[in-house]
């Protein structure tokens, strides 16, 4: 055991005897370092999944609420309710109420995809890398397409034979889009 | 050291004892032999990864599977370091497990050097270490729209935690890529099953955001993100993502499922605040609260957290009237920015029937607001930020509830 110490007490002391150099230590930083490696197309292209508002992102394919209903009753409805409100997860069907966009005044009101999100991309990019949760990212395009337009159907935002592409998503107006408001708050004295 | 967490469970044994269900704090004792002299056997060997006492057994509370919540046990902890594996737990699609030779962080778009960084990479750059809080801007729902008498720090304001965090500056990250003119945002991505995804503005990039791989002196949990994640201080936990694999940075947001239908404020004029980021600045007394019993009326320290994401606490008041009369508390040091504050302040209990409440002031002026205070500006249904003053009820027989008013 005081082998083992002094051994060890040995080798701390040679480091610190054996530094030298020490003018180098308060070196000015480089406006780059070159650590890391070039990205390569395929593995940006792998990993670069997200879909923006404009469209951005999405991919060649398509669905219509009849396509998606067959896949939403296989692979979503077990979680979601078979129409889409029973749960137990999130509820995703409902436009109540109509009029108006009453959630911080009135807690009666579920947030739901048809009264509360502003983009339809969203659901895209959502369903497409996050669901279902027991096989995150298994969905085809066609497949994610046909569920989105099952969705903005069931939500009352399109008919059961709209087509749903690349094209025609981000041109869905989602009945929340002009609720959003960027962030007031600034601190001081005011309570926002 | 007034108060450690075993005088606390001691006090709370009394009073259950009392109660007669003594169930509650017996467990951890009744299992561990401890000799009447331990001065007269020799103690436990070496170990090489120590434990703790056998007779503390803070833990957190958990609720859901793999998308739920864990909550940190504010009324077991003293000072203001979150030991990590007591640390808030939310988790969208579980905690992956992440191979660290295999984990890259791409950074892409709006750069003029698309770069993958491995973790020998990362940890290669300078580094820094900052001590700040991390809370989850559902915190203090119970506060605000559940409340009831039974409610204990911990499931109040648990999914707030105080880590030494270490990593390399965002900053330092993007000169490295070259960020091009024009960008205004970034995506952060994770690894994990939910490959959750935040817009973040580059300028919180430069200002003080960190790729951050270490936690109170070792690597990152798993629960915390493990290899890598991004760490944002001061704002909304969500946005620190975990187990971060990418960064597109573009010069608008993406308009996330997170940003929209999620992490969004309904206000009370029909519209819902987006993109708030920052934490307002809250506080909470941990110590008495509920479960505790005060044994007897005296000397007593009031004891809890205060912080603010816009930086540091300045004054934290503290009432035992209901908020008729404020006297300051003392600020333990370090009070840094963007981090928990511990705040004490002596009591003499005079045995009667007390309101005990505290009120963080930051260094902006922001007074923490009354629940009614804040209703009126954010509405009975709105989502996260709930940063209402909290109050404890202190009655004649010392049993400590939650305040229903404040």
């Amino acid at each position: 055991m005081r082998l083992v110490a002094m051994a060890l007490g040995a080798g701390v002391l040679g480091v610190a005897c054996g530094s030298s150099g020490h003018e180098r230590v308060a070196a000015t930083p480089p406006d780059r370092f070159g650590f890391g490696r070039a990205a390569t197309t395929a593995e940006i292209k792998a990993w670069d999944i997200d879909v923006s508002p404009d469209g951005t992102g999405l991919p060649a394919g398509s669905g219509t609420a009849r396509t998606g209903a067959a896949v939403y009753a296989r692979k979503c409805a077990a979680c979601h309710g078979r129409s889409g409100i029973e749960g137990p997860m999130e509820r995703l069907v409902g436009r109540e109420p109509r009029e108006g966009f009453p959630f911080g005044r009135d807690r009666r009101f579920v947030p739901t995809i048809g009264n509360y999100w502003p983009y339809a991309t969203t659901i895209y990019d959502y369903v497409n890398r996050a669901m279902p949760l027991n096989a995150p990212g298994s969905l085809e395009p066609d497949e994610v397409y046909g569920l989105v337009a099952w969705l903005l159907w069931r939500n009352e935002i399109i008919s059961d034979t709209t087509v749903i592409d690349r094209q025609s998503l981000a041109r869905i107006a989602m009945p929340a889009r002009g609720r959003f408001v960027p962030d007031d708050r600034k601190g001081g004295a005011e309570v926002r | 050291m007034n108060h450690t967490p075993i005088s606390r469970r001691a006090l709370l044994a009394r009073a259950v004892g009392a109660a007669g269900a003594a169930v509650l704090s017996r467990s951890g004792v009744a299992q561990t032999p401890a000799p009447s002299d331990p001065t007269k056997v020799p103690g436990r060997p070496l170990s090489d990864l120590g434990q703790r006492a056998a007779f503390e057994r803070p833990r957190r509370v958990v609720a859901g599977i793999d998308q739920g919540i864990s909550l940190t046990p504010l009324q077991d902890l003293s000072g203001i370091i979150t030991p990590a594996d007591l640390h808030y737990e939310r988790h969208h699609a579980g905690v992956p497990t992440i191979d660290p030779h295999r984990y890259k962080l791409l950074v892409h778009g709006m750069v003029e050097r698309p770069t993958v960084f491995d973790l020998e990479a990362l940890r290669r750059f300078p580094s820094v270490s900052r001590i700040a809080f991390l809370e989850c801007s559902g915190n203090g729902f119970s506060a605000y729209r559940d409340v009831k008498p039974e409610l204990t720090p911990q499931l109040i304001d648990g999914l707030t935690s105080t880590s030494e965090w270490t990593g390399v500056p965002l900053a330092t990250l993007f000169r490295e890529v070259g960020i091009k003119p024009g960008a205004k945002w970034f995506l952060a991505e994770g690894g994990d099953a939910a490959v959750l995804t935040r817009s973040i503005p580059t300028e919180k990039g430069w200002d003080d955001a960190l790729i951050a791989y270490g936690q109170n002196g070792e690597a990152l949990r798993p629960e915390q993100g493990y290899p890598a994640r991004l760490f944002l201080p001061g704002w909304e936990g969500n946005t620190s993502v975990k187990w971060i694999r990418r960064i597109e940075v573009a010069d608008r947001p993406f308009m996330t499922r997170e940003e929209t239908s999620k992490y969004t404020d309904p206000l009370p004029n029909d519209t819902a605040r987006q993109f708030s980021f920052v934490m307002d600045s809250k506080s909470i007394i941990t110590f008495p609260a509920y479960p505790v019993t005060l044994p007897d009326k005296g000397w007593w320290e009031i004891s809890g957290l205060a912080w603010s994401g816009r930086g540091r606490i300045t004054r934290v008041e503290v009432s035992s009237d209901g908020g008729a009369t404020w006297r300051p508390a003392n600020l333990q040091e370090p009070v840094l920015s963007k981090c928990h504050t511990r705040f004490r302040s002596l009591w003499h209990w005079d045995g009667r029937e007390a309101l005990l409440m505290s009120r963080a002031v930051d260094e902006t002026s922001y007074v923490q607001p009354t629940l009614d205070v804040l209703r009126k500006a954010r509405g009975p249904g709105t989502f996260y930020h709930f940063n209402n003053i909290r109050s404890w009820r202190v009655r004649r027989d010392g049993t400590v509830v939650f305040g229903l008013e404040g």
